[in-house]
């Protein structure tokens, strides 16, 4: 295959075992690195227990299925120019405050994530898209994709479903609790979308996202809504 | 402006001393009322939470003592369950009966009451 040189059983024995521990050293500097780097704010492992007190004093998203959700090359490109995709923090109560007219979160309030190198970036991409505790969940999502129309996905979001009393479709438009949904499409997957809009539950018991109750169809609506936003 | 209710920091506070250490187990009605509720009924309450900038219908007061009076518990707990059609109000009320358990909706709804400073007619 492609023109390789002939090598004896032994060269070729050698050359595999040193394959396989670049590539296992590799693997165990890219976990070190997301152990040292995100382990402060992020869980990397299961919670043994689901609780509202952990969603209370949680101080970053979970990324303890990470390989789960995300697209590898969004992590890798949002690492080295992280935006905030959370307007209000990753649990808006521990950053509100009563303003003259509504609850407001302080521009000073909300800490920015470092940003990294693109050879840090890929290094942390490795090991985060291994951690995958729900392959089963993302394995019964059943999206398909299909055309959407920007006007009705609109009005199916806002009037029809309520989407947009916590997310943002587009910025500066809807509400500030949940995280925007602008980049969603780009940033996970379809089938992390569908089952995490059909069962957020599922995923984590004590979000405070609540169970719209749609079936199938309706949730591959919303999923095609977000692939339009994100096409924008 | 808005009023800096000092009976809502009283309130508070009691909210806070009931979560005692068995609160891991048993969320108190403040604790989830302040997960699921504030982010559009406010932090104390009075309906003007973080998501109210741009939504289609306001989210009640719920420290509104004769609008909270005229709610029995019974229809606290299904809009709380159900969602707002459920009580023919707003689909932007969400059904919370994935989120929390009865008796927790339960909690919830004589938090309610303490925000209110009220009971039902």
């Amino acid at each position: 295959m492609w023109g390789q040189p002939r090598r004896g059983p032994w060269t070729s024995l050698l050359f595999a075992a040193l394959l396989a521990t670049s590539g296992q050293a590799g693997a165990a500097d890219s976990k070190a690195f997301v152990e040292g780097e995100c382990a402060q704010c992020h869980t990397l492992e299961k919670p043994a227990e689901f609780t509202v007190e952990r969603m209370l004093n949680r101080e970053a998203p979970d990324l303890y299925y990470a390989g789960n959700k995300f697209r590898r090359e969004w992590l890798v490109e949002w690492l080295q120019e992280p935006k905030r995709i959370r307007p209000a923090g990753t649990y808006f109560g521990q950053n509100v405050v009563m303003g003259d007219e509504r609850d407001i979160v302080p521009d000073d309030k909300l800490e920015p994530h470092p940003a990294y190198s693109a050879e840090e970036a890929e290094k942390a991409a490795e090991y985060l898209m291994t951690l995958r505790p729900y392959d089963d969940l993302i394995a019964e999502a059943s999206y398909q994709e299909k055309p959407v129309s920007g006007m009705m996905g609109k009005m199916n979001f806002g009037k029809f479903k309520g989407c947009d009393a916590c997310h943002q479709p587009t910025p500066g438009t809807g509400g500030l609790s949940g995280p925007e949904v602008h980049t969603a499409f780009a940033r996970a997957t379809p089938e992390f979308l569908f089952s995490f809009i059909k069962n957020p539950q599922a995923w984590e018991p004590r979000t405070f996202m609540p169970n719209p109750g749609l079936n199938d169809g309706e949730v591959n609506k919303l999923v095609n809504y977000l692939r339009f936003l994100s096409e924008e | 402006m808005r009023r800096a209710n000092l009976m809502i920091g009283a309130v508070t506070a009691a909210g806070i001393l009931a979560a005692s250490p068995a609160g891991a187990e048993e969320p108190s009605g403040k604790q989830l009322y302040d997960l699921f509720c504030t982010q559009c009924h406010g932090v104390n309450g009075d309906g003007w939470g973080l998501n109210t900038g741009d939504i289609r219908v306001l989210p009640r007061d719920h420290t509104e003592k004769a609008e909270m009076a005229a709610r029995t518990d019974d229809h606290l707990f299904k809009a709380i369950k159900h969602g707002g059609t459920a009580v023919n109000k707003s689909n932007l009320m969400p059904a919370w009966d994935a989120n929390m358990t009865d008796a927790e909706i339960r909690r919830v709804v004589a938090y309610l009451r303490e925000l209110c400073d009220c009971s039902a007619d």
